[in-house]
């Protein structure tokens, strides 16, 4: 049996968008998965990846292009192929050795058999004595230890996981991370193949034998980068440190697609950012020991923000030329110097004056006001406009960044009762 | 030093728990009860007539049984509808889209409205036999029932977490087991308290049903409701006295052994795992999990349950390799051609029979109806709301007052008004008042209910932290109302509101024509109007009566209450 566990070949997912028209989230993947391996997804919210798991698990068919498993088109959920949840998705109303016998019910199997394979799986999770316990009467690393047996016991060939860890607290996370590559190094389980997707860089070096990075809008595969370090595997280690650094690297180098204020349209995706983070990262990395640049994993280790936390901070002072990002590193900008040592009130200016400079969106709202003798249009004016070009949620996203923006920087106003944008502040 | 006994004591003992002892006795008690009150049914319709109903209070026990299966053989049809009707609804986008406004519509059409065109249909069922009258009075009554309960079964069936739909299609269960499995489950504690609230509901049409009089046609049918409408007839309080005794033990009865033990057995159900809230119990409950003989009796039927539940193929490996069903676009086409040509001819025979009987000015009288209707309503509901908002805010926020307050504030919801009906009637005849205006709060004195209760709920789940921001800036009188109090309370009001407003509708139609033995008190109304048009025997009239009240519901409903409840859900719902 040569054929790969998985192959994907030329796949491409739209959306539907609210006027008709489609959304592109994923293009031209690329994936072939082998024996014994554990590969990683790895890329920000949004760039499609959880949408790619799930074409994986059946649960939904690819616009073009093809999922392939041991040879044989994947046309709805499959035998084989089991899912582990972000949210455990565990069923609240049974038992936990009524959740993990579900999926062996579904299979028809006698109950003697259903019995024996889940207290079976119960007991190599290490949840023994919890057999009668409901979901919420667990721990979040119960209920997720729960998932895993849930999905181990229908002996699957792949196993998907779709954020296992991202709902757990860091020590939890850690344990059940460890846990499970002991079980997997043991050979204890009874999977030949996962796919994990993350958005945490350093999960995906701890766990994965290959990392595949994702752009974001639509999702590609960005680069593919394989990590051979021996299991088990230290964070402090210099490799591994190396890896974590050439990850953040290669997120953050400029392609042609990369927002960068040079860049920036009407209808660019803006990331929800509050001012506040804003000037407190600037201050951050104005003061000891940064003096204006700092290594982004360090500086994502210090601040306990996680990669998916910390780049939407850094591409928004990027857009707003506070900061430069370059090969892993964030670097601020005279004018982000500036901003650090002004008063509240100067740095609202400085802001508004950067905001209608480098975010058209900002400015192009402005103008909408400026223009009206009234001097207010509604909110669904521009939400129709943004819906064109992005989906309804990033539309809608995109213009409560701008909103949050326009209030700090006092540029314009927006009423949520009346949905109407206004160039009055209320007095 | 250890005794030797030469039998296992220890089992001995546990053959027969005093749990066993009284669960048998309620199983027991429970099958004589429906053996008892379903022996009647295939009598001929003549012997009903020859033993006509007496104010014998001895009566009542059989009464009150033969009323409460009726009403429970209305809830089991309710369950049926509730599973097949808001499945498909919520389960086919075509379907959906007829489904979903047909039943809003249904909804809002007098449940009495029900009892009048269709009481003819039935009795032709079942020619001569009493079954005949018992399908009419069963109908009338799951009309009461079912269109909340489905309601409630498609709103959950839309919201369960995608994370649990994907989980149960990625272990590949199949639509029949998911049903049962995820669907069900997962709506089970709103299903519970809309069951809770139906039965409370039909028991205000329980009166109106069982004492069919359509035109000519009369048939009473032994129960609670012919007994109160018998009392009424003979003037009689006592009567009317005992009748409200033995509702009052019936409800409190199928409370204690039916909805509690629901209740406590559906909180497993609850999605939300927040902490903190103290979980439902109930003895019967207790009882029957912890009887050994229960357990032994019930096992094969768990088994028997799960069996159902498995694949209809064990093999399902390649079942669901294949192509996912894709409805080409002419079976959509024929669909809509289906119902297209089904409005059309509904269309043709409404308009031929509104034709045939009815002049433009019995529309125009009807409407001017609807409206005197309308104003007694928003003045009532108004009315209840001065009085009720403040006084549920008061309790809502003092957790002994609620604690006490709150189930008597539902019990006088499920408590049928209408048999309190004589005791106001026979007050307005003997002070000789306007029935204009006094026959008026007849109409929300069983709804007013939900006003209170909903409030109270509300004030009580306002944050302590808010209450103590409150009282530590000092808000207090009328600033702490406008600013805490009410806006608290609003997302919590309109639903009670809504609740009360559509009951009053229903109500109009007994609480504006109302008698007490030989003398009829009438108010100016659509309901009056109906009522009126029923002892006719007039469809056409009756038809043009249920109509406009519809479409006055409706209308109400979509321009007033919808976009009220929105905006107090978006702006004022905490958390």
């Amino acid at each position: 049996m040569n054929a790969p566990l998985l192959d994907i070949h030329g796949l491409r997912h739209t959306f539907p968008k609210a006027d008709g028209g489609d959304l592109l989230v994923l293009d031209g993947i690329e994936l072939e998965v082998t024996q014994g391996q554990i590969v990683g997804l790895l890329g920000r919210t949004g760039s499609g990846k959880s949408t790619l798991l799930r074409l994986i698990a059946g649960l939904a068919q690819p616009s073009d292009g093809s999922v392939t498993y041991l040879g044989q088109p994947v046309l709805g959920p499959a035998p084989g192929i089991a899912m582990v949840f972000q949210g455990f998705a565990l069923f609240p109303w049974l038992t936990v050795l009524e959740n993990v016998q579900l999926g062996l019910e579904a299979l028809g199997l006698p109950e003697p058999e259903i019995r024996k394979r889940a207290l079976a799986a119960i007991d190599l999770i290490g949840l023994d004595g919890y057999e009668s316990a409901y979901p919420r009467e667990l721990s979040g690393g119960m209920r997720q230890r729960v998932g895993f047996a849930r999905a181990l016991v229908v002996h699957p060939n792949i196993l998907l996981m779709d954020e296992p860890f991202s709902a757990l607290d860091v020590l939890t996370a850690e344990t059940l991370r460890t846990d499970f590559l002991e079980l997997w190094g043991d050979g204890k389980l009874p999977i030949k193949g996962v796919i994990l997707v993350t958005h945490n860089i350093e999960e995906a070096v701890l766990m994965c034998d290959r990392i595949l990075l994702f752009s974001n809008n639509p999702g590609r595969i960005i680069r593919e980068i394989g990590v051979d370090l021996r299991q088990p595997r230290n964070r402090l280690d210099p490799q591994f440190r190396e890896l974590v650094e050439k990850i953040y690297v290669a997120m953050t180098a400029r392609t042609p697609n990369a927002p960068t204020g040079r860049q920036i349209t009407i209808n660019t995706v803006l990331p929800r950012v509050s001012a506040n983070l804003f000037s407190g990262l600037i201050e951050t990395l104005a003061a000891e020991p940064y003096r204006g640049k700092a290594d982004l994993p360090v500086l994502a280790d210090e601040l306990h923000l996680e990669a998916d936390e910390l780049f939407p901070v850094a591409e928004a002072m990027q857009m707003f030329h506070f900061a430069e990002v370059e090969g892993g590193d964030i670097k601020l900008t005279d004018t982000g110097k500036q901003f650090a040592e002004l008063g509240t009130d100067d740095r609202k200016k400085l802001f508004q004056k950067q905001l209608l400079a480098f975010i058209p969106l900002a400015t192009h709202i402005r103008r909408v006001l400026q223009e009206r003798a009234n001097h207010v249009a509604p909110k669904s004016r521009f939400l129709d406009e943004l819906e064109d070009h992005m989906s309804t949620e990033d539309a809608e996203h995109t213009l409560r960044a701008v909103t949050a923006w326009g209030r700090y920087a006092e540029a314009f106003a927006y009423d949520d009762d009346t949905g109407m944008f206004s160039l009055e502040n209320p007095s | 030093m250890r005794v030797f006994v030469p039998i296992s004591v220890g089992g001995w003992v546990r053959l027969f728990s005093r749990w066993d002892i009284l669960a048998v006795l309620l199983i027991l008690g429970l099958l004589v009860f429906l053996g008892e009150a379903s022996r009647h049914l295939f009598e001929p319709l003549a012997d009903l007539q020859r033993t006509p109903p007496s104010l014998d209070p001895a009566n009542l026990p059989e009464y009150a049984a033969r009323t409460t299966l009726r009403m429970f053989i209305a809830m089991a049809l309710s369950l049926l509808f509730t599973f097949t009707y808001a499945t498909l609804a919520a389960k086919n986008k075509q379907a959906e889209r007829i489904l979903v406004p047909l039943l809003d519509i249904l909804q809002s059409v007098p449940i009495l409205g029900f009892i009048s065109v269709t009481v003819v249909f039935f009795m032709a069922l079942a020619p001569g036999r009493v079954l005949g009258a018992e399908f009419a009075a069963i109908f009338a009554i799951f009309t009461s029932q079912a269109w909340n309960m489905a309601f409630s079964f498609y709103q959950s069936l839309r919201t369960v977490p995608t994370e649990l739909v994907e989980a149960s299609r990625c272990f590949r269960l199949s639509p029949w087991m998911s049903f049962w499995r995820v669907d069900v489950p997962f709506a089970m504690p709103q299903l519970i308290w809309n069951m809770m609230m139906s039965m409370s509901g039909s028991w205000f049409f329980v009166v109106a049903s069982e004492a069919i009089s359509v035109g000519n046609t009369t048939v009473t049918l032994p129960g609670v409701g012919s007994y109160i409408a018998l009392a009424i007839e003979q003037q009689n309080l006592k009567a009317v006295g005992w009748a409200i005794g033995t509702m009052l033990v019936v409800i409190l009865i199928y409370d204690q052994i039916l909805f509690r033990p629901l209740v406590a057995w559906a909180d497993r159900f609850r999605f939300e795992q927040e902490p903190g809230i103290v979980a439902p119990r109930s003895w019967v409950l207790d009882i029957l999990r912890r009887s050994r003989i229960v357990d032994r009796v019930t096992r094969p039927f768990a088994v028997l349950w799960r069996r159902l539940l498995l694949p209809r193929h064990p093999d399902n490996v390649e079942a669901v390799r294949r192509a996912p069903r894709t409805r080409p676009g002419w079976i959509a086409f024929q669909l809509g051609l289906i119902v297209f040509a089904l409005t059309a001819f509904a269309l043709w025979q409404a308009l031929r029979f509104f034709t045939e009987g009815i002049a433009l000015a019995d529309v125009g009288t009807a409407m001017l109806l609807g409206l005197a209707t309308l104003i007694r309503v928003v003045v009532l509901i108004a009315l209840a709301t001065v009085v009720w908002v403040p006084i549920g805010v008061w309790v809502g926020t003092r957790p002994f007052a609620a604690v006490v307050v709150q189930p008597i504030a539902q019990f006088l919801a499920a408590f049928p008004a209408n048999v309190l009906f004589p005791i106001v009637v026979s007050g307005i005849v003997a002070w000789q008042l306007d029935p204009n205006i006094w026959l008026s709060p007849l109409m929300i004195l069983g709804t007013q209910w939900y006003i209170l209760f909903n409030v109270i709920a509300g004030a009580s789940a306002i944050p302590a932290e808010l209450r103590a921001v409150g009282a530590s800036f000092r808000v207090r009188g009328w600033l702490w109302w406008r600013r805490i109090a009410l806006p608290a309370v609003l997302p919590y009001y309109v639903t009670g509101a809504i609740t009360a407003s559509g009951g009053s509708w229903n109500a109009s139609i007994v609480a504006e024509v109302a008698s007490w033995g030989n003398k009829h008190l009438e108010a100016k109304g659509l309901g009056a109007y109906i009522a009126q048009q029923t002892d006719a025997g007039d469809f056409h009239r009756i038809v043009l009566g249920i109509a406009v009240m519809s479409l006055y519901v409706v209308v109400i409903n979509r321009v007033f209450w919808r976009p009220l409840y929105h905006y107090a859900e978006r702006k004022f719902r905490l958390g």
